[in-house]
């Protein structure tokens, strides 16, 4: 997994709450056996004024020029500023796919959905909870301000504003580890095969038919 | 001993490791798996060359991407029209015998969504923990089993260490009190809760559902109200054993058998939460407040008795539940104050793991026999969950019952439900859909999904728009 230490991005604001995984990527785009390809298909229905399929050359499609992404002043974006609940939904594993692969490294919202959140983790995006008033006037900040950026230190656990004021948040350590490091959490858990093992030897004792 | 909830015990019964950080490593007792949410998963355990850690504890069928035409369903995978699709599940055939996983191939009579084919099978047991690459594994939590959705890098791990890494959510009960009244459902019921706590108000949480009407539920009407639990954001919906839930799963094929058996119902009659178990959260519904329910908008929360009007923007006061009303009523074609009663229908769909078991058809049947689907209604189609759920459908010609009303009855798969496969609707439709999930463009680009219960849905293509299921053959 890639490691995610600090990052400094354009932020693009997605005014709009319960943003869901179907919303992010599609279903269409989910027959894909692979785990990259899905940038170009990110927010399909929102980006695009034709409908999406797999495989399409999404260069030459026609762009919904009211969507927030496709503005000429968040290009290159790579911090995205959303509302609660952002990722609920299905659990498409493509949704964070998408969105690391389009260029997102880091989400701020007041409030994710369970399984997204995760999600993100394993793919090197970093999602951040803030304050529902602090993202409030992060929204603020973003509108009246062309190319607003943000620095995120995921050690320090803060974000740079542009004058240089500063924004705490939470991360939980065990994912915070993995992320500055970038490390397999398989590979880790498997460190612990042993303690499994015994376990899965107690737990057959005790319910042997869930092993039949 | 301090006092537990349902979640606490299953917990404990299957805690690892408690690592200093506050994570766990919790084992996994049945991993299921289905095609769109497994190759990555199946491809990473190889690039890294490793092997399942106990393939037994897998079963994996095809459900989100089958055809259900009869024609295209005649020549099992060979059949499949979409070129696309058909590699996916060849992926998942070629991944399950190479590692030597269970699993019911799109030709196999078991085959079905995932979540029917689970409790139906006894794959899935009271006591267990279960996972799924799929959000709707809380479907499981009906049976007294901790069960919830993960994504695919999990699906990897759970593959490769038959365990997941978590950390302990929190208790919400939401108890109902009192009886549900007549022609009122476990759909209704939990879209109700859905209204109540918003999208979000499980984040976090493990739910467990009581109280006298949950209890008063068959198994399978609560697999519809845990099926849910997600809807309402939290990751594992549960509800405690009793004596139906293990009638349910006596005599499954992969149900314990013999003296297994008889400890095994001893034991899960103690997956219940202790009388004063503590809960972080409570929400009380009275049951007698339930009208049959439809989603006028875009998300679970946004829903109505079929007595009700369509909200008016305007009532609401913060402005970003506000700009969601407006660009939902935008997107669904609906207007404030419009009677939930004057929306027309173009579709119906009734199926899906959420309402495609075998009570559901029977429920729907009931409210279509002798009747005529509307002139109005474009497709009305009928989608059993399983293979097997379709063959006793059939046995009990309910099949009939839906085709001489005008209904397409269909091969089982998830269909409609998420429309990855031909089963969609056009831009601009509506439809009356026994589903779960109402998003934008779920059902098809474009298209517009009302949640409703399967009598209900019936009952729309009967009407062509939606009308109150317990007013109909009274007029
Ligand atoms: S029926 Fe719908 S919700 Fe259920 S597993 Fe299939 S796609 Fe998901």
């Amino acid at each position: 997994m890639k490691a995610f230490t600090q990052h400094s991005g354009v932020v693009v604001p997605l005014d709009r709450a319960n943003v869901d995984t179907d919303m992010i990527i599609p279903k269409q785009f989910l027959k894909s056996i692979k785990r990259t390809g899905f940038g170009p298909f990110l927010f399909d229905e929102s980006r695009y004024l034709d409908k999406g399929e797999p495989d399409m050359d999404c260069s030459s499609r026609p762009l919904n020029e009211d969507f927030v992404l496709n503005h000429a002043r968040y290009e290159n974006a790579s911090v995205l500023l959303a509302r609660q609940n952002f990722g609920c939904g299905s659990s498409r594993e493509h949704a964070p796919w998408a969105l690391e692969n389009f260029g997102f490294r880091c989400l701020i919202a007041p409030s994710f959905a369970d399984i997204f959140f995760n999600n993100c983790f394993k793919n090197g995006i970093l999602p951040i909870e803030l304050d529902e008033k602090i993202v409030d006037q992060l929204f603020d900040s973003v509108n009246a301000n062309e190319g607003y950026s943000l620095a995120v230190d995921l050690e320090s656990q803060q974000i740079t504003l542009p004058d240089g004021s500063t924004i705490a948040f939470e991360v939980d350590s065990f994912r915070k580890h993995c992320l500055l490091n970038g490390l397999d959490d398989i590979a880790l858990t498997l460190e612990d095969a042993d303690t499994i093992s015994a376990f899965e030897e107690k737990h057959k004792q005790t319910a042997p038919w869930l092993f039949a | 001993m301090a006092a537990k909830t349902l979640y606490d015990k299953l917990w404990d019964q299957h805690l690892v490791k408690q690592r200093d950080d506050g994570t766990a490593l919790i084992y996994i007792d049945r991993h299921l798996i289905h095609e769109v949410t497994s190759p990555q998963a199946f491809e990473g355990l190889r690039i890294a060359n490793r092997k399942p850690w106990r393939a037994s504890a897998n079963i994996a069928t095809p459900d989100h991407n089958v055809p259900t035409t009869t024609a295209e369903r005649l020549e099992g995978i060979n059949g499949i029209a979409d070129a696309i699709s058909k590699i996916q599940i060849q992926t998942l055939d070629d991944n399950c015998d190479e590692l030597g996983i269970t699993e019911f191939k799109i030709d196999d009579e078991r085959q079905g969504i995932v979540h029917v084919v689970g409790p139906e099978q006894g794959a899935t047991l009271p006591g267990m923990t279960v996972v799924c690459g799929d959000s709707h594994t809380s479907t499981h939590g009906a049976l007294g089993a901790l069960a919830h959705g993960i994504g695919t890098s999990e699906v990897e791990h759970v593959l490769a260490t038959q365990c997941l890494l978590q950390r302990k959510m929190k208790n919400m009960l939401v108890r109902i009190d009192g009886d549900l009244r007549m022609g009122v459902t476990a759909k209704d019921l939990v879209l109700a809760v859905i209204g109540e706590i918003g999208t979000a108000g499980g984040t976090g949480y493990a739910i467990e559902f009581g109280g006298d009407a949950i209890r008063s539920l068959s198994v399978e009407g609560r697999m519809t109200v845990c099926n849910m639990a997600i809807e309402a954001g939290a990751r594992a919906g549960l509800i405690a054993v009793d004596q139906k839930t293990i009638d349910y799963c006596k005599g499954r094929p992969m149900a314990p058998k013999g003296a297994d058996w008889d400890k095994a119902a001893a034991a899960w009659l103690d997956l219940v939460s202790d009388d004063d178990a503590v809960f972080d959260h409570t929400v009380v519904i009275q049951a007698a407040d339930i009208a049959p329910q439809v989603t006028w908008g875009s998300s679970p929360e946004m829903v109505a008795s079929i007595t009700d009007r369509v909200p008016e923007p305007s009532a609401e006061t913060d402005p970003t539940r506000r700009q969601s009303i407006e660009r939902a009523l935008e997107y669904m074609g609906l207007h404030g104050g419009q009677l939930i009663k004057d929306i027309p229908i173009d579709k119906v769909f009734i199926g899906s793991c959420t309402n495609g078991r075998i009570e559901d058809l029977r429920a729907a049947a009931e409210v279509v026999q002798g009747q005529k689907v509307s002139n109005k209604i474009k497709l009305a189609m009928v989608v059993p969950g399983s293979g097997l759920v379709q063959k006793q459908a059939e046995s009990e010609g309910l099949n009939t019952i839906f085709t001489d009303a005008g209904f397409e009855w269909r091969e089982p798969g998830c269909s409609m439900c998420l429309a990855m496969n031909a089963d969609k609707l056009e831009e601009g439709e509506h439809c009356a859909s026994t589903s779960n999930r109402n998003f934008e463009g779920r059902q098809g680009f474009g298209g517009r999904s009302h949640l409703v219960s399967p009598a209900m849905a019936a009952a729309a293509a009967i009407a062509g728009r939606f009308v109150d299921v317990r007013e109909m053959g009274e007029g």
